[in-house]
C-alpha cells in the first residue's frame, strides 16, 4: 500500500445558496495521475482552487504529506510543493519565455531580497543557477527553440507548455493541471499525454481536470466524476466507464465522450 | 481609469522585454543616456546658467520632482497607479520640519529619516490598500493624499495646523576630523541646493535602475502581468507590493523633505491632490516604459511652465489637454519618440 501524498477530506464550498463543491473525499498516490472528470459546472475548477488554496472552503480539509494545508496562504501552498496551472493560457506576456520560467523560480531563491539588490554571491549563483534549469525545463517542453521569444507573440500550443514549465519550475511535488488538452487537436493532445506521463516520471504526482475523455482515460491511473459539485464516482478508467451513475450524468453527451 | 492602467501595463512591460543584458547590467546605449544625463546636471547646467539663481531654482524643482516620480513609475511597475505621492512627500515634509524644529536634529539626518518615517507609513497603509486594483486602488489613494492633508491641518500643537512649520533651517557644514566635506548652506546661492538636489537624482535613478533589472523587477512584472500566476509558483504578491510601495513612499519621504528645507517651510497645503496627480502625469508623459520617463516628464513641464508664466492661472486645464493629447497620439511617452529604435534593436 502506497502512502496518499494528496489527501482531500469531505471538503465543501458554498457561494451563498449555491453549493460548487460537497463533502468530495478522494486522496492521490505518490507518482499517480489521477483526473477529475465532470459535466460543465460540475465544481472541477473550484475543487482545483480549493485544494491550491486561491479559494478558502467552507468546511473540509486539504492535507498534503501528512500535513494540513487548508488555510495557508496560496503562494505558501506552492511552496510546499502544490502547484496549479491555469485553464487559459496564463503566463506573462511581456516577458521572453524564458525570463517567464527564470521568474517562476524566485521561490527557490536563497538570497534575500538584499542579496537580490545588491547582487550578492549567493544571488549570482541562484541567477546562474535559474538560467540553466529555466534553459532545461524549456527544452524539455520543446519550447528550446523560442526561448528569446516574447510570450505575448508564441502560437497557440506553445503557451500551454509554456505554462506547464512555469509550473514546474517551481519544482512542484503535486502538479494540478487545468483542462490541459482543451482547444488541441488529436496530434496536439497525443503530445501533451505523453508529456504529462514524462513529468510524473519524473517523480512529480499529476492531477487534472479535463474535458477530453479518451485522453483522459488513456492517461489516468484513477479518475474522480464530479457531478453538481458531489463525487458520483472514483475507480480506475474501465471501473468508471461502466459505472451507471457516470453514464447517468453523461447520457445525452454521446457515448464516445465517454470513451467508446 | 482601469484601461490606462492595462495599457500603462503592457507599455511599461517594454522595460522587462528590453532592458538589456538580463543579469541586471546596463547596455552601451543606456550607459551613454545616463553619462550624458550626469554631464549635463553637473557640469553643463552650472557652467551656463549659474550666474542665474532663477533657473537653477528651476531646475532644483525639476529634480527633486523627478526624484519623487520615480517612486510613482516604481508602483506603476507592480501595476498600480498610484494618487497618493503627494501624501508621502507631504509626511516626509512635516517629518523632516518637525524634528529639525523641535528637537535640533541635522537637516542630514532629517533627509534619511524622514523617508524612513513616509516608507513605515506606507507600508502600514500600503499592506491593506495594495489588494485593491485598477481604478480602485487609484481613488483610494487618491483620498489618502486629502486625508493626510487634512491630518496635517489638525494636527495641532504638532503641525501647528493652517500655519504650518515655518523658518526650519538650512543645511549645516558637514565636517570630518575638523575638514569641512560640504560647505554650510547659506540663503544667497542656490547652487548647493541644486547640487544636493541633482545628487539625490542621479542616487535616485541609479538605485530604481538596479531594482527594476536585478531580479525584484522581474517579481515586480510578473505581479503587474499577473497577480494569480505570480502566487501560484509561490510569489509572495502581498510582500513585494508592500515592498515596491514602501521604496515609493521612501523617495516621496525624501522629496519632501528637501523641499521643507529648500523653501524652509511647510504647510498642509504644500502638497494637495494636485501634485499627487502631476506626479503620476510625469511617468506618463515622460513614458512608462523608461526610467527616463518621470525624469523627461518632470523637466519638461516644470520648465514648459515657468517659461509660460502668463498661462500659469489655466494649468490644470493645459495638464488635462495634454494628458489626453498624449494618451491619444503618444500613449508610450515622450521617449518613445526618440528611442522607439533602441529598444526595437533590444527586444
Amino acid at each position: 500500500m502506497t502512502v496518499a501524498l494528496l489527501d482531500v477530506q469531505g471538503i465543501t464550498k458554498r457561494f451563498g445558496g449555491l453549493t460548487a463543491v460537497n463533502s468530495v473525499s478522494f486522496s492521490v498516490e505518490k507518482g499517480a495521475i489521477l483526473s477529475v472528470i465532470g459535466p460543465n459546472g460540475a465544481g472541477k475548477s473550484t475543487l482545483f482552487k480549493l485544494i491550491s488554496s486561491f479559494v478558502v472552503p467552507t468546511s473540509g480539509r486539504v492535507s498534503f504529506d501528512g500535513q494540513t494545508i487548508t488555510g495557508l496562504p496560496a503562494h505558501e501552498v506552492a511552496r510546499r510543493g502544490v502547484v496549479r496551472t491555469f485553464q487559459e493560457t496564463t503566463i506573462f506576456k511581456e516577458m521572453t519565455a524564458l525570463q517567464n520560467v527564470i521568474v517562476a523560480h524566485q521561490l527557490r531563491s536563497r538570497a534575500s531580497s538584499f542579496g537580490v539588490y545588491f547582487s550578492s554571491v549567493t544571488a549570482r549563483a541562484d541567477e546562474e543557477r535559474f538560467r540553466k534549469s529555466a534553459s532545461e525545463i524549456l527544452d524539455y517542453l520543446g519550447l528550446g527553440a523560442v526561448k528569446q521569444m516574447v510570450a505575448r507573440n508564441l502560437p497557440h500550443g506553445h503557451l500551454r507548455a509554456l505554462g506547464i514549465a512555469v509550473a514546474m519550475a517551481a519544482e512542484p511535488k503535486v502538479l494540478l493541471l487545468d483542462e490541459p488538452f482543451s482547444g488541441m487537436n488529436i496530434e496536439e493532445t497525443e503530445a501533451a499525454v505523453k508529456l504529462v506521463r514524462g513529468i510524473r516520471d519524473r517523480g512529480v504526482t499529476v492531477v487534472l481536470v479535463e474535458h477530453d475523455m479518451s485522453a483522459v482515460m488513456r492517461i489516468s491511473d484513477r479518475i474522480v466524476v464530479l457531478n453538481f459539485g458531489t463525487k458520483i464516482a472514483e475507480g480506475t478508467p474501465l471501473e468508471v466507464q461502466q459505472n451507471e451513475a457516470v453514464i447517468g450524468a453523461y447520457l445525452g453527451q454521446a457515448d464516445e465522450e465517454v470513451g467508446h | 481609469m482601469g484601461i490606462e492602467v492595462e495599457q500603462g501595463a503592457v507599455r511599461a512591460g517594454r522595460v522587462g522585454a528590453s532592458s538589456g543584458s538580463e543579469n541586471g547590467g546596463l547596455t552601451r546605449g543606456q550607459k551613454f543616456q545616463f553619462a550624458l544625463l550626469v554631464l549635463a546636471l553637473f557640469v553643463a547646467v552650472p557652467i551656463l546658467l549659474g550666474h542665474s539663481p532663477y533657473f537653477i531654482t528651476v531646475l532644483t524643482n525639476a529634480a527633486i520632482l523627478s526624484f519623487i516620480s520615480l517612486g510613482v513609475w516604481i508602483t506603476f511597475s507592480i501595476g498600480r497607479m498610484n494618487l497618493a505621492q503627494g501624501a508621502f512627500a507631504l509626511v516626509g515634509g512635516y517629518a523632516s520640519a518637525i524634528l529639525a524644529t523641535r528637537y535640533g536634529v541635522s537637516f542630514w539626518l532629517c533627509l534619511p529619516l524622514s523617508g524612513l518615517v513616509s516608507s513605515a507609513l506606507g507600508a502600514l497603509i500600503g499592506w491593506p490598500v495594495l489588494r485593491l486594483k485598477g481604478v480602485y486602488f487609484a481613488m483610494t489613494t487618491l483620498s489618502l493624499t486629502e486625508a493626510i492633508r487634512l491630518l496635517a491641518l489638525n494636527g495641532g500643537d504638532l503641525t501647528k495646523g493652517a500655519t504650518g512649520i515655518v523658518n526650519i533651517p538650512r543645511p549645516g557644514a558637514i565636517k570630518i576630523f575638523g575638514l569641512t566635506i560640504v560647505p554650510e548652506f547659506n540663503g544667497a546661492d542656490p547652487l548647493p541646493f541644486y547640487f544636493l538636489a541633482c545628487v539625490l537624482l542621479v542616487l535616485g535613478l541609479v538605485g530604481v535602475w538596479r531594482l527594476s533589472t536585478s531580479r525584484l523587477g522581474w517579481v515586480f512584472r510578473s505581479l503587474r502581468q499577473n497577480e494569480d500566476l505570480a502566487t501560484s509558483i509561490g510569489i509572495n504578491v502581498a510582500k513585494y507590493r508592500v515592498i515596491a510601495f514602501a521604496v515609493c513612499c521612501f523617495m516621496g519621504g525624501i522629496g519632501g523633505a528637501f523641499f521643507s528645507v529648500f523653501h524652509q517651510n511647510i504647510y498642509p497645503a504644500t502638497y494637495t491632490i494636485a501634485d499627487s496627480v502631476n506626479f503620476m502625469l510625469y511617468c506618463f508623459l515622460g513614458g512608462l516604459s523608461y526610467i527616463f520617463g518621470p525624469v523627461v516628464g518632470a523637466f519638461l513641464l516644470v520648465i514648459a511652465f515657468e517659461l509660460l508664466h502668463a498661462v500659469q492661472d489655466y494649468q490644470a486645464l493645459i495638464y488635462g489637454v495634454l494628458m489626453i493629447v498624449c494618451m491619444l497620439w503618444l500613449p508610450n511617452g515622450i521617449l518613445s519618440l526618440g528611442l522607439r529604435h533602441v529598444s526595437k534593436g533590444k527586444g
